[in-house]
């Protein structure tokens, strides 16, 4: 176990390094040529390259920049080829730098490459999947299955997204003052997608699935790092920690295990201060929004299982604000359950009856929430049948789909 | 688009709870509902599930002779279960309709787009 435990953080060092570095080659590549495809064409090309030669002739003393110029003289052979209109397939013209060579100082523009990934003007489908593969390197193919897509179209979008941004020239900057509010909130957004990315859940505000949970975090904290003022981020990042402080509570033995009846010993404590400390360096940031407000939503949950406090009123108040600033169906779902549990379960119904039908249709957490009010109302079973059905029927997740086919054979309560 | 989505399921698994007279248990519970959601959605063109494997007979005309034989045409481990043709706006709807499928947690579920014929046009 222990072995395991050092294996895995070797492992996961190694990883965040070959990111680091991923990244910020590809940022400032990308960013010099406004080329994303020729820049990752480069760099893939470069990595390439070093497997080959840095087995035999060791690892230069700024592996970075070895990379770099590799990736650099590549590019510009390819457009001094573009001009002369003769290709030149001698590989040798990829120099390959030495030591005495004068190495360049990559500066991080890992912040303009996420600003330029999240930019409105790109397929809203396409930008989480574009900065996971240009921030953290990623694959298509493990893209397309994390966002339940076959690899051929995720492979498409990319490329029509990558095309996009060297057709209508999409600048590597940050942001002016007048935009970057708006701007920062896709940035968000198109992160906080690779975490809540095709999760189902049993109950309104707790996922099962792992997904790209992980790497979501990764950018979260990049992005705290690189904008070490902004609120949002720090809620972003907080809001992420929190939940995921309680994935090994969430499934024991292969059994799903809802929020109010989990076994808070499993919970990592640890993530869940850290969680706890950036929302409270957010707070003193005074810039408040939506994901400061779910990050205070799940700070709330997190004392009310350790203390045994009741919470229901400002979990209520907090859904309130939350759905003022962004009523998603998800939130207007978490609000009508915050409802019930202030209100009572008629009271939550009524909210879930005023939603609109086409969107809740085919939305599992409405027929799971729906299911469990009318189970503890207890008046109609055939409502209450049906909606448990409806629900399973919604359910990707294993686990909770049995969770729920258990719930729904038993009786009111 | 009309998709056909068909449900591959480990042989035993088909055949066990077909067994059983009363259809009754989480197997059955967890495709009911599958079903019942994939009708409530209205996108079902039309489906159904099939007998086990073990009821198949395969037919083959090589060189002028006829060969029949009991059983499906290749004994893989998973066999198909049951077909259903959706009508959704593109793969992405169908794939997340394949995810929620039962089988796909144990078996596979295959997605194919349809194929237009002219007089269909």
């Amino acid at each position: 176990m222990e072995d395991g435990d050092h294996q895995d953080v070797g492992r996961r060092a190694t990883e965040n390094a070959v990111r680091t570095s991923y990244g910020r080659l590809l940022a400032y590549l990308a960013r010099q040529w406004r080329d994303v495809a020729a820049a990752e064409d480069a760099l893939s090309e470069a990595f390439g390259r070093a497997l080959e030669i840095w087995p035999t002739q060791g690892v230069p003393k700024n592996p970075d920049a070895w990379l770099l110029v590799v990736a650099r003289n590549r590019l510009r052979n390819d457009a001094r080829a573009r001009k002369t209109r003769e290709q030149i397939a001698d590989s040798l013209l990829i120099l390959t730098p030495t030591e005495t060579e004068d190495m360049p100082a990559i500066s991080d523009k890992r912040l303009e490459l996420m600003f330029v990934c999240g930019h409105p003007a790109i397929d809203a489908a396409a930008r989480t999947p574009l900065m996971l593969q240009t921030v953290l390197g990623l694959t298509a193919e493990r893209i397309a299955s994390s966002f339940l897509v076959s690899p051929d179209t995720m492979g498409r979008r990319l490329s029509r997204a990558k095309a996009r941004i060297k057709d209508t020239g999409i600048a590597f900057e940050v942001p002016e003052e007048s935009e970057l509010g708006e701007r920062m909130e896709c940035v968000l957004e198109t992160i906080y997608a690779a975490y809540g990315q095709g999760w189902d859940s049993a109950g309104s505000d707790d996922q099962t699935r792992k997904g790209l949970t992980e790497e979501a975090i990764w950018l979260a904290r990049l992005l705290v790092e690189l904008r070490p003022n902004d609120a949002e981020a720090l809620g972003l990042l907080s809001l992420m920690l929190f939940c995921e402080s309680r994935r090994a509570a969430r499934q024991v033995n292969g059994n799903y295990v809802p929020l109010a009846e989990q076994d808070t010993t499993l919970w990592d404590l640890p993530m869940a201060q850290e969680a706890e400390e950036k929302l409270r360096a957010a707070g003193g940031l005074k810039q408040p929004g939506r994901f400061q407000l779910e990050a205070a939503i799940q700070s709330v949950l997190v004392h009310s299982r350790l203390t045994g406090a009741d919470m229901r009123l400002p979990t209520w108040t907090l859904y309130r604000l939350l759905t003022e600033k962004a009523p998603t169906i998800g939130n207007l779902v978490g609000l009508a359950a915050a409802t019930a549990g202030v209100h009572g379960p008629e009271a939550g119904l009524k909210e879930l009856a005023e939603l609109p039908e086409p969107v809740t249709r085919d939305y599992q957490p409405f027929w799971a929430l729906k299911a469990q009010l009318l189970q503890q109302l207890g008046t109609d079973q055939q409502a209450t049948a049906a909606a448990f059905k409806r629900a399973i029927g919604l359910t990707e997740d294993e686990a909770a789909r049995a969770y729920l086919i258990d719930k729904s054979t038993k009786k009111a309560g | 688009m009309q998709y056909m989505m068909m449900f591959f399921e480990n042989e035993a698994e088909i055949a066990a709870p077909r067994d059983s007279a009363e259809r009754t248990g989480p197997y059955w519970d967890a495709w009911n509902a599958y079903v019942n959601a994939l009708y409530q959605s209205g996108i079902v063109q039309k489906g159904d599930p099939l007998m086990p494997p073990a009821t198949a007979t395969t037919v083959r005309i090589d060189g002028g002779k006829r060969l029949v034989q009991d059983g499906p045409v290749a004994a893989t481990k998973e066999q198909l279960g049951g077909y259903v043709v959706i009508e959704v706006a593109d793969l992405d709807a169908a794939l997340s309709w394949a995810a929620r499928c039962p089988a796909a947690s144990h078996g596979a579920v295959e997605v194919r787009p349809l194929r237009q014929l002219p007089t269909q046009r």
